[in-house]
């Protein structure tokens, strides 16, 4: 695709050319995020079109969960779709499924689901602004946060053995109640990680090159993100005040007292990387807050009490939608009279909201390409499952 | 040189065989590429950051291919990916290693019975020296990992193998 | 708005081509339509007062063997109500009228489905495979997908 967009001529009547380009970035990129292959069309160093190729990663999920033998099975395999968020994509697939099944369950499950997931949150955030440090060339955060990540790992480790695909929350309940002396090295970690919040944000957030990559670029405006269903802190960076645990709640998010963050445009425009960063950030404040009064008021109770012995829903199908770290993460199941799924399909938040991304870079730099690839926040297992 | 550095008083000799020497340096500057495919991939991120450190091995990621020793295969290999992985490969300069991390690019994994697009075993495209298991593989089992690498590594010769 | 008072605006917009609907003791409420009246249907759903159907939540493709469907979960960021539109064709001519124009987000959505499925979205801009390599042969989550044996010489089963 070599033409000739422009002539330009010299004082002295030659005529200068420029010619259009194609970059291919990926599948091995460090810059990427995994396995995302971006085929960039270049004016110079301006970004004409961005043709991204994916599938690298495609394993297929949709296909396993039609083979398994019980609706249980797919847990498993859900932990796998979004890696770095296992715990919400169990909570959707959980949540999905107890709509369709109809099953209630006690209030210490929601509860604990509450907790497990906004601890979820954290982590994934804290790996998203590491590795969008990395991107923009500050690699300390990213060693800052890895360490109080791994202390969130710990947590999900003493209760229920894994570090990242946990396979806990099952459909009716939980696989374990939480361990002993889980509740203070949870209250523990809260009171440590604000300070390597405030630390980081001062260290990252508000540096003065990191704005200048950040600020006024990759601009979302509000109704393109909504006609792309772009959601979470894409949506949000945006400056659309939308959140399905305040919008449409599930489980029992009704209860707490937070706030929902978005993007005002402080540094440049709203909608601009650094706003999505920023979202993501101050979301995690939000998350502690949760976790503070969920741990405050938790109930007693089985929390296997509600999990069904064989799992057998009328024909029908159901959309079971949460809040991920990503966005709307949502399943929807369709059963036939049988124990086995009929489909099962994953609605991802990062394949949603990568698909704008050639909207957003047209015009940009290339290496404003890698700072909005990395406000996207994709995982590539999400894109492909 | 910290172990003999300001130990001597004129200049000295040391005498050691060609393989050790060779051997010693290879293993102790294993450079990986900084590549990473799934779910193993986080771990391999946690294992080289703050609280395993993986740097300390003298394992440090490389964006390239051409710079690097050791490929470490994290995650599922896919049919669209597997013909990359292989070019990947053949850029290295050799002497080149390979480190299959997790089930499913040891085996296929969780996805070895439907996955219709998955690769079932990376060693089916490139030879693998080192299989570590787990899904995913703890980063202390990558660190593992590599120490067995490293134990290959010294017991390599540059000696022409005789037939017996 | 109920899911009742949105069938009968459509109902009242599109008579016949709202083929059935049910709305009651199920876990979202949903109408089955013409397939090829889905575009316009789509486009007045999106454009109404009354509906503005702005969010395109998911759309699916789904083998009913012996029948393709589509299935678009929308949402109304305004007016904040839900509803599920169904579309069927059958196998052998799987043509859906694309509703890329409508919502762009449906634009990965179509490719995946017809990647998957074989679902031809007639109107789509760019109908092309968008997770498996562009050299795939068939549509792996139709239910009698027989998995190949080799693909570009590597062997597929395990
Ligand atoms: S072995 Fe397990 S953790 Fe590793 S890539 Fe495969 S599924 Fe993911």
């Amino acid at each position: 695709m070599t033409e000739t967009t422009e002539t330009i001529k010299t004082s002295t009547g030659r005529v200068l050319r420029t010619e259009e380009m194609v970059v291919n970035m990926g599948p091995q990129h460090p810059s990427t995020h995994g396995v995302l292959r971006l085929e960039v069309v270049l004016d110079g160093e301006i970004v004409v079109d961005v043709i991204p190729h994916m599938g690298y990663l495609h394993r297929c999920f949709e296909k396993h969960c039609e083979h398994m033998t019980s609706y249980q099975q797919v847990v498993p395999y859900v932990d796998r779709m979004d890696y770095v968020a296992s715990m919400t994509n169990e909570m959707a697939y959980a949540v999905a499924a107890e709509k369709l099944l109809k099953i209630e369950v006690p209030e210490r499950v929601h509860y604990i689901r509450i907790i497990m997931s906004e601890l979820q949150r954290i982590a994934s955030h804290l790996i998203a602004i590491g590795t969008f440090g990395i991107d923009m060339g500050a690699f300390t955060p990213f060693l800052y946060y890895f360490r109080d990540r791994e202390r969130i790992l710990e947590l999900f480790e003493m209760t229920c053995g894994a570090r990242l695909l946990y396979n806990y929350i099952w459909i009716g309940g939980l696989s374990h109640d939480l361990p002993p002396g889980f509740i203070e090295k949870t209250r523990e970690f809260i009171t440590d990680f604000k300070k390597t919040l405030k630390e980081v944000n001062d260290l990252l957030n508000y540096n003065e090159i990191f704005i200048k990559r950040t600020a006024n670029v990759g601009v979302l405006p509000k109704d393109l993100a909504i006609n792309y269903a772009c959601s979470g802190p894409m949506l949000r960076g945006s400056g659309v005040s939308w959140d399905l645990r305040r919008d449409d709640p599930y489980t029992l998010y009704d209860r707490f007292e937070w706030d929902v963050i978005v993007g005002k445009g402080e540094m440049g425009t709203v909608g601009d990387v650094w706003d999505r960063n920023m979202v993501r950030q101050r979301e995690m404040w939000e998350s502690l807050r949760i976790i503070e009064q969920a741990l405050a008021s938790l109930p007693e109770g089985d929390v296997q009490k509600a999990i069904p012995k064989r799992i057998r829903p009328v024909p029908g199908d159901a959309y079971g939608r949460v809040e991920g770290p990503r966005g709307e993460l949502g399943f929807y199941i369709v059963a036939e009279d049988s124990v086995t799924p009929y489909r099962i399909k994953a609605r991802a938040p990062a394949f949603v909201n990568l698909s704008v991304i050639n909207e957003i870079s047209k015009g940009a730099m290339l290496a404003d390409l890698v700072a909005i690839i990395g406000s996207i926040d994709i995982v590539l297992g999400e894109v492909d499952r | 040189m910290g172990l003999l550095d300001q130990k001597f008083e004129s200049s000295n000799v040391v005498i050691t065989t060609m393989d050790d020497l060779l051997n010693w340096a290879r293993l102790s500057s294993l450079w990986q590429m900084q590549f990473g495919l799934a779910c193993c991939a986080i771990e391999m991120m946690a294992a080289s950051a703050s609280n395993f450190d993986m740097m300390r091995f003298g394992v440090i990621p490389r964006a390239t291919p051409r710079q690097c020793d050791v490929m470490i295969v994290s995650g599922t290999v896919t049919l669209k990916m597997a013909s990359r992985i292989k070019r990947l490969y053949d850029q290295m300069s050799e002497p080149r290693y390979v480190i299959s991390m997790g089930s499913c690019s040891n085996c296929g994994g969780p996805y070895w019975e439907h996955g219709y697009h998955v690769l079932k075993g990376v060693d089916r495209v490139i030879p693998v020296d080192v299989y570590v298991p787990g899904c995913p593989p703890r980063p202390e089992a990558l660190i593992e990992g590599l120490i067995k690498l490293q134990e290959k590594i010294r017991n390599e010769s540059l000696v022409q193998k005789k037939a017996v | 708005m109920t899911a009742q008072e949105i069938h009968d605006i459509l109902k009242a917009q599109f008579g016949d081509a709202v083929l059935e609907a049910k709305l009651e003791n199920v876990p979202d409420p949903f109408a089955k339509v013409q397939a090829d009246r889905i575009l316009d249907i789509a486009a007045f759903v999106r454009g109404d007062e009354r509906l503005q159907f702005d969010y395109l939540m998911c759309l699916s493709g789904v083998d009913y063997k012996g029948k393709l469907g589509v299935t678009y979960h929308l949402y109304s960021m305004v007016h904040r109500h839900k509803f599920v539109l169904k579309v069927e064709v059958p196998t052998d001519a799987p043509n859906v009228p694309s509703v890329e124009s409508v919502w762009k987000t449906a634009d990965w959505h179509e490719r995946e489905a017809f990647d998957l499925y074989g679902l031809n979205f007639t109107g789509h801009p760019d109908l092309r495979r968008i997770l498996l390599p562009y050299d795939w042969e068939g549509h792996p989550l139709r239910k009698d997908y027989q998995t190949p044996e080799y693909y570009n010489g590597m062997k597929v089963p395990y």
